[in-house]
């Protein structure tokens, strides 16, 4: 057996160590390319929401590469991803890959039986000691890889040679895929942490900050959002993204079966917009955005891919709160068909934007100090 | 001597290039068909305005801007570079006073910008559809048979407007022949375009947007009295377009030139001479990593000028330049 996994940022890695931790054999599909999302458009329908189509590109490429068995974890919550292991089995059958496996992870809802006999096909072990702590690990791997993630947020408008903090950001990903195990892993996040952390700093930048809010999965893939980060970043502009996966892992794999939640305080601020879960992250997205108007954010800049219904509600709110909060608020959305020069075009007119404000209110501060 | 400030504005259809005085005055202004030859519009450009000079200037500070604003940078020695909408919303500010809403329609883009307390507030910017754009007008022009010029005096003469569907360009054009069949007016179909247009950037754009007064309306767009006279119907308000309506990225661009000048007493601009140089563009794939950067090079007169693309930095850095990096 031969795993294979959608790609979503980082994500892979932690993956990766889970399966090396049970000792499955894993593909991991290629970096996410302009092939990968041809492939996904050539056979996925047309009006289905872009991760859609990255995935089933990734699942070809890495098919090409040896895999026979797909894994992918389950929605959490009712929008189209809930439908997503369905529809891509339906469309790789359709292709031909009659023999591909798939191996759903949902959350187990009350079928503990189905549940544990999925985790065994995939595990080929009964043993709850060993898939409990290859589990372990994997989560202590995405937190470290969302620490270096923060970490390249809160470098890169700082560094003082521009396109440092990459230099040591894409080594990691050249050379992770080659990394085994837990141990290889983390020692290899750990080193670029440090390496990272290393990196000069120029103290005379105006660091701006924004907060990205909005579907999870245009937020976290940099393929999908036209590397956000790297071009904010190299803007000047700090961000904080809503959304991160070691916090959804948190929430849905250990805290809401025992119906406990760590988005309380989010919800709470979505509150007076949206009193209820209308299906994806649409609260969130609101929420989220309640959270870094009030913390002084300069901006809020909501991404997600085209027709995606929960984030078309939360846009219509979005304005509301942008008054409310006095937060300028951006919105991007992305598909197969987003041109690049467009995208950056709105990012440094939206930069722009806050960084004259961001001038005015300081020096009218100065005049009505004087 | 006077002082002088030069603005270049590289866009998808036209190439525009203004210079102005330390009083805000414009001393000259050039507008030229881009033609898919950025290099060529600006060296032209540069050849006309340089004609249009009297007297003895010094030029203190360049900026350009419009999608081919990076290549233009290197070519002129550009010491800003901004993005369009920045450039418009500077530009309309200081020559429209308290104006709170700026439409402009360009070749292959149209867009909102609002502004607050004499800065922008929002803005919105069309993605998919180029329906009512500059490109547009000019195919239906050239399907009627009339000039662009024309267009929107024709519009104004009409009666009794029909109704074509604005959704979408290529539903308004079937639409609109289909008018053309059933017999109606040549002036009543156009000034039906027009509303339609209208209908289009208002809805795509303008929708959830507060559109506060004074609007000015600006682009080569701007020139059509007709789309003018169906946005003052639309919205039930005057619309008042600048007296230089078709290069105000252009003057934008004069006028950020101009605050970055005070700030910092020194120029990239390489003279107006690099109109008569030859330049060669070159593109290459590095493969020294996974991520295959196309690196553009720009050769001046055999002399390697700038190169661009490369994600690490090494190609560029080995060419150094301070010109005011993006934003």
């Amino acid at each position: 057996m031969k795993v294979t996994f959608p790609h979503m940022g980082n994500q892979y890695v932690a993956t990766k160590v889970l399966l090396d931790e049970l000792g499955v054999e894993n593909i991991i599909p290629p970096e996410c390319s302009k092939d990968t999302l041809d492939i996904g458009t050539k056979h996925s329908p047309e009006s289905i929401c872009l991760p859609l189509k990255v995935n089933i590109g990734n699942y070809i490429e890495s098919v090409k590469k040896g895999a026979d068995t797909v894994v992918i974890t389950g929605s959490c919550g009712p929008c189209r991803f809930g439908y997503y292991s369905i529809l891509q089995k339906e469309i790789l059958k359709s292709m031909g890959y009659d023999n591909l496996k798939f191996i759903l992870l949902d959350p187990p809802q009350g079928d503990y039986k189905g549940f544990f006999k999925r985790v065994y096909d995939l595990t080929n072990t009964k043993n709850p000691y060993k898939i409990v702590k290859a589990l372990a690990r994997a989560t202590r791997t995405l937190y470290l890889l969302d620490e270096m993630e923060d970490l390249s947020y809160y470098k890169r408008p700082r560094q003082a040679r521009q396109g440092e903090v990459d230099i040591h950001y894409d080594h990691f990903h050249r050379v992770v895929r080659e990394a085994k195990g837990y141990k290889e892993v983390s020692t290899l996040i750990r080193d670029t942490i440090r390496k990272m952390k290393e990196v000069e700093e120029d103290p005379t930048r105006d660091v701006i900050k924004i907060g990205i809010i909005g579907e999870i999965y245009t937020i976290i893939e940099p393929f999908v959002n036209l590397n956000v980060e790297k071009k904010l970043g190299d803007m000047g502009v700090e961000i904080d993204k809503s959304l991160k996966i070691s916090r959804w892992l948190t929430e849905h794999l250990y805290l809401s079966p025992l119906g406990l939640t760590a988005e309380k305080d989010v919800w709470r601020a979505a509150k007076p917009y949206l009193k209820t879960m209308i299906g994806g992250h649409a609260r969130e997205t609101i929420g989220y955005a309640v959270v870094y108007g009030k913390k002084g954010y300069d901006g809020v800049i909501q991404i997600y891919p085209l027709t995606c219904m929960p984030e078309i509600v939360a846009q219509s709110i979005l304005p509301t709160v942008e008054k409310d909060y006095s937060i300028p608020y951006l919105c991007l959305i992305v598909d197969e068909m987003t041109g690049e020069a467009g995208y950056s075009t709105r990012l440094e007119a939206f930069v722009d934007l806050l960084r004259r404000r961001k001038e005015k209110a300081y020096n009218g501060e100065l005049l009505s100090g004087n | 001597m006077e002082n002088c400030y030069l603005g270049i504005d590289v866009g998808s259809v036209s190439t525009n290039v203004v210079l102005m005085n330390d009083q805000n005055k414009i001393l000259g202004k050039v507008y030229t068909a881009t033609q898919g030859k950025p290099i060529d519009a600006v060296k032209r450009g540069l050849k006309e305005i340089s004609g249009q000079i009297k007297g003895d200037i010094q030029v203190k500070g360049v900026a350009t801007t419009g999608s081919g604003r990076h290549l233009a940078s290197m070519i002129v020695g550009a010491d800003v570079v901004k993005n369009e909408i920045t450039a418009h919303g500077i530009a309309a500010l200081n020559f429209v006073k308290g104006v709170r809403t700026i439409f402009e329609i360009g070749g292959q883009d149209s867009k909102i910008i609002l502004l607050k307390d004499g800065i922008i507030s929002d803005f919105a910017m069309n993605t998919v559809c180029a329906a009512g754009t500059g490109s547009f007008l000019d195919r239906q022009a050239a399907r009627l048979g009339i000039d662009i010029s024309e267009f929107g005096q024709q519009a104004l003469t009409s009666k009794n407007p029909v109704r074509v569907a604005g959704r979408c360009a290529v539903f308004a054009e079937s639409d609109m022949i289909h008018k053309q069949q059933l017999g109606h007016n040549q002036e009543d179909i156009i000034k039906g375009l027009c509303d339609a247009l209208v209908r289009n950037f208002l809805n795509n754009l303008g929708k959830g947007k507060d559109l506060a007064g004074p609007i000015v309306f600006q682009g080569g767009v701007a020139a059509n009295a007709g789309i003018k006279k169906s946005f003052e119907e639309a919205l039930n308000q005057e619309i008042f377009v600048p007296p230089h309506h078709e290069v105000m990225g252009a003057i934008g661009c004069c006028l950020l030139a101009k605050e970055h000048a005070a700030k910092k007493n020194n120029t990239n601009f390489q003279g107006f001479e690099i109109m008569n140089s030859g330049y060669e563009v070159r593109g290459m794939e590095c493969e020294d990593c996974s991520n295959l950067c196309e690196v553009v090079e720009i050769i001046r007169d055999g002399i390697l000028m700038s190169r661009w693309g490369d994600k690490c930095g090494k190609w560029s850095n080995q060419v150094k330049s301070d010109v005011e990096k993006l934003a």
